[in-house]
C-alpha cells in the first residue's frame, strides 16, 4: 500500500468512528423520544402519582428535581467556588496542597451509590432527617463537588497571569484581583461547567434513591412557605425525582402501563437534560460577550 | 563565548543634593532560590527624567525593575534599600499596595482586562475609593490625553479594550497606570510586542509624560535608549556595570564591556 492509499483508508476509518459514536447518540434519543413523547401529555406532565401503582403523572416528581438542583446548587457552588479560587490562586506548590488534589479526585472516583449510602446512613438515620431533599440535596453536593472545584480552578488558571500582575501593580489586593478582574473572564467557563453539573445533579438516581427517597407526597402547590409541612418548598420532606421514579415504575411499578409510562418520563429527563446543555452553551457565551464588553 | 569581564571596575554616576531623586537603591539584591540574580545594586534615578536600563537578556535588567514596586514579592527574595521620599520601601511592613499606587508599571506584553475601556481606567479607581461621576471621566479623559489615546478612542469608551490594536493597548495600559496618578512609571520593554509605528507613538507618549513623572524603562533596543532616556544603565550577568548620562554611555563608554555591547562586538 502506498502512503495515499494508507491515507484513504485511514480517514474513511476515522469517519466511520465519528459517524458510529453520532449514529448511538442519535439513535438513543430517536428511540426515547419516539416511544416518550407520544405518551407525554399535560395531564402527565402536571398530574400526581398514585403512590401504590406508580401509575399517572409526573408533576411532583417533576417539580422534585429542579427543586433538589437548586437546592444542591446552592450548596455546592459557593463551596467549589471557594476551594476553586484557592487552589488556583492560593495553594501554594507543595504535599499539602498536592495532598487536597488527590481528595479530591478519591471524591471524584466514588460510586453515585455508595454517596446515596453514605447520605442515608448518616442524614437520613444517624441525624434524624429522614428521606428528604436536604438530605438528597447534600448526597449529590458530594457527588458534585469534586466536579465543580476542578471546573472552577481550570477556568481561573485558563486566565492568563499577566492580567494578575496587572491588577497587583494597580495596587489591588490580590483578592480583589481574583474577584474583580479573573473571575469575570473565567465566568463563561465557570458558567458552562456548572450547567453541564446541573444536567448530570438531574440525571442522578442511585444517590437519591436512599436520601431523597422514592415517595413523592402530594404537595400543596398553593402554599409556597417552606416552613409548613405539605408546601412543595419544605426541604424536610421526601421528595422522589424524574429519575427516581423511573427506576421505580421499572423495577416496581404496578401499573398496567408501566412501559410507556417509564418511556414517557424518560422523553422528559431527556429534554430537560439536552436543554440544560444547550443553555450552558448559549449563556456561556453570552457572559464572556458581556464581561469582554464585545458585541 | 562570551568573554569575561570583570565586575570590579564598574562606572555607577552618583548626583548631588541638587538633584531630586525618584528613586534609589543601595546594595539592592535578588535571590530566585540560590540563583543570585542581582548584586549590589546602587543607582539613583533623577525627578522628571526618563532612565533607560539596558543589557543583554538575562542581565537582571527586568528582575530589578519588578523589584522597585515590590512585584518581585512572592516570587523572589529581594535585599536591600529602596528609598522612596525618605521611607525605605523594601521594608516587610511597608503596604506594598500603597507603594504600587505611587510607583505604577507597565509590561512588556500589552495587558488590558477583558473589560471596556473606560472600565480598564475606572476600575482600580473605583476599588481604591474614588467614586465621584465627574472625577472619574475626568481622570479617564486626562489619562487617555496623557497616553495619547484620547483622540483616538473617545467616541468607544464603552468598547472592548480588546478590540484595540496592540499599540493602542499598550498606549491603554500606560493610561491605566498614570490614572493612578503615580509619582514613578516603571515600563518594563514596553515596545517590544509593538510595529515602529506604535513605538513611535508610545516614545512619544514617554518623552511628554517626564514632565510630570519620573520613569524607568527597561528596553532591549538601543536606539530607544539613546532616542527617549537621559540617564542610562547597562547591567551584565546581574551587575550594574555603568550608570551615566545616555550621551556619554553611547559617544564614549566608560569600560571594556559597555564599549563592547555599545559597539555590538559583545561576547
Amino acid at each position: 500500500m502506498n502512503a495515499k492509499r494508507k491515507d484513504f483508508v485511514a480517514t474513511v476509518m476515522i469517519n466511520l468512528i465519528v459517524a458510529a459514536v453520532v449514529g448511538i447518540l442519535v439513535f438513543l434519543l430517536t428511540y426515547i423520544l419516539v416511544a416518550g413523547l407520544p405518551h407525554v401529555s399535560w395531564t402527565f406532565l402536571t398530574g400526581t402519582t398514585d403512590a401504590f401503582s406508580g401509575a399517572g403523572g409526573i408533576g411532583v416528581q417533576l417539580f422534585n428535581s429542579f427543586y433538589l438542583l437548586v437546592l444542591t446548587m446552592l450548596i455546592s457552588i459557593p463551596i467549589s467556588l471557594g476551594a476553586g479560587i484557592y487552589l488556583a490562586e492560593y495553594a501554594k506548590d507543595n504535599w499539602r496542597t498536592s495532598l487536597i488534589r488527590s481528595a479530591i479526585e478519591v471524591l471524584s472516583s466514588l460510586p453515585s451509590v455508595v454517596v446515596g449510602l453514605f447520605g442515608f446512613l448518616l442524614f437520613v438515620v444517624k441525624f434524624k432527617i429522614g428521606f428528604s431533599v436536604i438530605s438528597g440535596a447534600i448526597a449529590l453536593t458530594f457527588f458534585n463537588l469534586p466536579l465543580l472545584t476542578r471546573n472552577i480552578e481550570e477556568s481561573l488558571s485558563a486566565v492568563s497571569s499577566s492580567q494578575r500582575e496587572a491588577g497587583l501593580s494597580l495596587g489591588l489586593s490580590k483578592w480583589k484581583t481574583e474577584i474583580g478582574i479573573i473571575l469575570p473572564v473565567a465566568l463563561p467557563g465557570i458558567v458552562t461547567g456548572v450547567v453541564l453539573s446541573a444536567g448530570r445533579v438531574f440525571g442522578e438516581a442511585a444517590a437519591l434513591i436512599y436520601t431523597a427517597g422514592q415517595s413523592a407526597p402530594v404537595t400543596n402547590f398553593g402554599d409556597w412557605n417552606p416552613m409548613n409541612a405539605d408546601s412543595p418548598l419544605n426541604p424536610f420532606r421526601p421528595a422522589e425525582t424524574l429519575a427516581v421514579h423511573i427506576w421505580k415504575i421499572n423495577t416496581e411499578g404496578l401499573a398496567t402501563n408501566a412501559a410507556a409510562l417509564s418511556a414517557a418520563a424518560s422523553a422528559v429527563l431527556i429534554i430537560a437534560v439536552l436543554l440544560f446543555n444547550l443553555s450552558a452553551r448559549l449563556l456561556g457565551n453570552y457572559l464572556y460577550r458581556r464581561v469582554t464588553a464585545s458585541k | 563565548m562570551l568573554k569575561q569581564y570583570s565586575f570590579e571596575k564598574t562606572a555607577v554616576q552618583t548626583f548631588d543634593d541638587s538633584v531630586s531623586l525618584a528613586l534609589k537603591t543601595d546594595n539592592l539584591q535578588v535571590f530566585y532560590g540560590a540563583n543570585h540574580a542581582m548584586h549590589d545594586a546602587n543607582l539613583e534615578f533623577p525627578k522628571n527624567q526618563i532612565t533607560a536600563l539596558i543589557g543583554a537578556s538575562g542581565s537582571g535588567k527586568s528582575t530589578y525593575l519588578r523589584s522597585l514596586n515590590r512585584m518581585n514579592d512572592g516570587i523572589a527574595t529581594v535585599t536591600g534599600k529602596i528609598w522612596y521620599h525618605g521611607v525605605d520601601i523594601n521594608e516587610p511592613d511597608v503596604n506594598i499596595y500603597e507603594i504600587r499606587r505611587h510607583i505604577g508599571m507597565v509590561f512588556q506584553r500589552p495587558n488590558p482586562f477583558a473589560k471596556s475601556i473606560r472600565e480598564n481606567i475606572v476600575y482600580a479607581l473605583k476599588a481604591n475609593g474614588i467614586k465621584g461621576k465627574d472625577e472619574l471621566a475626568s481622570r479617564v479623559e486626562k489619562s487617555l490625553k496623557g497616553a495619547a489615546l484620547w483622540d483616538e478612542v473617545k467616541d468607544n469608551l464603552e468598547k472592548s479594550a480588546l478590540s484595540l490594536s496592540g499599540g493602542q493597548q499598550q498606549r491603554l495600559c500606560i493610561a491605566r497606570s498614570i490614572a493612578m496618578e503615580p509619582d514613578v512609571l516603571l515600563l518594563d520593554e514596553p515596545c517590544s510586542a509593538l510595529d515602529s509605528i506604535s513605538t513611535v507613538k508610545v516614545e512619544e507618549t514617554l518623552l511628554e509624560l517626564q514632565k510630570k513623572y519620573s520613569i524607568i524603562i527597561v528596553t532591549h533596543n538601543m536606539q530607544q535608549a539613546s532616542r527617549v532616556s537621559s540617564q542610562c544603565a547597562f547591567f551584565h550577568l546581574g551587575h550594574v556595570m555603568e550608570y551615566t548620562p545616555t550621551a556619554t554611555m553611547f559617544s564614549n563608554p566608560q569600560i571594556p564591556v559597555t564599549q563592547d555591547y555599545i559597539a555590538g562586538s559583545f561576547g
